[in-house]
């Protein structure tokens, strides 16, 4: 354990020397996705899916719901493992590592990524405890570490001067937005690479929703993130790159500007038109 | 037709109102019927010493021994149908939450433990004491009695585990916890109230079962000092007085009777104000 933590560090040291030099060219790529398949039973559910994320970006999944967002999300940080009757294959290359292929254990692969849930599911532990749980999984037990890194954290979201004079008490007394936000910290805390954002607003006010999504602005600096989104209007507002889906498949993708002023295919023009 | 209805609507609800009322009216009368009969039987006595010579044809002492050996028994059954039946339901739920086929076999299985009469499990303990070379003794007792336990604890905790959204075990998870650390940290933790049904119905259960106990137990007028003596409990107690022609014997046995009955009663109100306490921490989840 400790000792994929240090390879862990090791590598990133190594991957952060590699962005000085590659920082000059504009689009590097975080993730690669080549021919990623999903089979459940006898439906096919993502199929042959190629993509490649563009580092400290804001990549926005577009498509009609059932099209296999949430299913691509989920194959990223092997959360589709939960599923028997699911079926993954391809290769998905994070710092020249295939995750579904990897012999690193898969704690550590998911560590790469921090999930945003439709709903905030908080830990049933207190604030404070919330995000302390992720610091102590990467192996942090100095009591003061702890405590400074959950403060980062809960900054980071904004969410420290709500919460510094509660953090003891339980997330239920926190708005939905507050705990999504506190999820945000929690995932932070175990220091991925990659954001994925499952619909992270459908369920909160439309005050939250700002909140996240300006989040989202700032995060991007430090972070890659995958936004899932039902709301076109959001995906405009935050998009780098936009990759929209149907069956299944990917359709149409290239850069915000691409997608929503000059959009190729018929299906897309169709979608676009619906969601306005 | 609208009038056929509201007729329909009347008799259903008075069939349902007579069937409950008449539910809570038997309880009732059984509870009443065994505080007035070993009313005069009750005593401090009865509570705090354990029989003397001749008690079961009148002489003098108490139950005390057939207390404490219930005590004993649902106490040390109880802490081993958790200490099996804790990580069972969390592996259920935690570890085999890809194969719901295998999840639905195993449900079946331990609801047809849960449905085996005691008798049985007092029979299987019995067999199994004598194939280990035992003699019926306090230890014989807690291991038959868990054997029955053990399945209502893994369902009781189970059903509660099982209304866990899963989103909460894909969040454990994408935070790169390991299974053992989900079914632990997270999962029990947030289904502690159902960990707390468990136990207290597991103790409910287990100090108030006689079959169990009858062959596995043996009796004694003494208190157990050791696991390998044997040990009196509450229901054998009732049932060998009940069966004695002197009236003052039966009397007693009425009496603690009324004693195992407030044991239990304050067990479910227990469970209940517990249960409610950590369901409502954790509500909204
Ligand atoms: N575990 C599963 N078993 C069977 N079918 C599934 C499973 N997960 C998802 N699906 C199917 O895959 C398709 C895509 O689902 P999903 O990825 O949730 O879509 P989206 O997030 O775009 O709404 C749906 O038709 C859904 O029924
Ligand atoms: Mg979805």
């Amino acid at each position: 354990m400790t000792l994929d933590i240090i390879k862990n560090i090791e590598n990133s040291e190594i991957l952060l020397t590699n962005c000085i030099f590659e920082e000059v060219e504009k689009n590097e790529t975080i993730l690669k996705i080549e021919n990623l398949n999903v089979y459940a039973k006898k439906e096919h559910i993502l199929k042959n899916i190629n993509l490649e994320i563009p580092k400290n970006k804001i990549t926005v999944l577009l498509g009609p719901s059932g099209c296999g967002k949430t299913t691509l999300l989920k194959s990223l940080n092997r959360l589709t493992d939960l599923y028997k009757e699911l079926k993954v294959s391809g290769h998905i290359f994070i710092e020249n590592d295939d995750i579904l292929a990897s012999k690193q254990n898969t704690s550590v692969l998911r560590q790469k990524m921090g999930l945003l849930s439709q709903r905030p599911y908080p830990l049933p532990y207190s604030i404070y405890k919330n995000v302390a749980y992720g610091i102590k999984l990467k192996g942090i037990k100095n009591k003061k570490l702890i405590e400074f890194n959950v403060e980062k954290k809960l900054r980071e979201v904004g969410l420290w001067e709500e919460v510094k004079d509660r953090l003891h008490s339980s997330p239920e007394s926190l708005s939905i937005g507050q705990q999504q936000r506190l999820c945000l910290a929690r995932g932070l805390a175990v220091k991925p690479r990659i954001i994925l954002a499952d619909e992270p607003t459908s369920a909160l006010d439309p005050v939250s929703s700002k909140i996240i999504e300006n989040l989202f602005k700032e995060l991007k600096k430090h972070y890659t993130i995958i936004l899932v989104t039902h709301v076109l209007r959001q995906a405009q507002r935050l998009a780098d790159h936009v990759v929209f889906m149907n069956y299944g498949e990917v359709i149409e993708q290239g850069s915000s500007k691409e997608i929503f002023s000059n959009p190729q295919t018929s299906q897309l023009k169709e979608y676009l038109i619906e969601g306005n | 037709m609208n009038r056929f209805k509201r007729i329909e609507e009347l008799v259903f609800k008075w069939i349902c109102g007579i069937a409950s009322y008449s539910l809570i009216g038997i309880l009732g009368f059984i509870i009443i019927i065994i505080f007035v009969k070993g009313f005069n039987a009750l005593s401090l006595e009865m509570i705090i010493e354990a029989p003397k010579g001749g008690y079961y044809y009148g002489g003098e002492g108490g139950v005390l021994n057939a207390i404490i050996g219930s005590l004993y028994i649902a106490l040390g059954s109880s802490l081993l149908a958790i200490i099996i039946g804790v990580p069972a339901a969390l592996y259920i739920n935690v570890h085999l939450v890809r194969y719901k086929k295998i999840q639905n076999i195993i449900r079946y299985l331990l609801d047809a433990l849960w449905g085996i009469p005691s008798i049985v499990y007092g029979a299987f303990g019995f067999s199994l004491m004598l194939y280990l070379g035992m003699n019926a003794s306090l230890l014989a007792g807690i291991i038959t009695v868990a054997l029955l336990t053990t399945p209502i604890v893994i369902r009781t905790f189970d059903d509660v585990l099982d209304t866990i959204p899963k989103g909460l075990q894909e969040a454990s998870f994408a935070l790169g916890s390991t299974r053992s650390e989900t079914a632990f940290k997270i999962i029990f933790k947030q289904g502690f109230s159902g960990f707390i049904t468990a136990a207290l119905l597991a103790f409910g259960r287990g100090i108030g079962d006689a079959a169990s106990v009858l062959f596995t137990a043996g009796y004694t007028d003494l208190i157990p000092k050791n696991l390998d003596e044997p040990a009196a409990t509450l229901p054998l107690a009732i049932f060998f007085q009940l069966g004695s022609p002197n009236p003052l014997v039966r009397e007693r046995a009425f009496a603690a009777a009324a004693i195992l009955t407030i044991i239990i009663m304050i067990i479910s109100i227990l469970a209940r104000i517990l249960s409610n306490k950590y369901s409502k921490l954790n509500l909204n989840n």
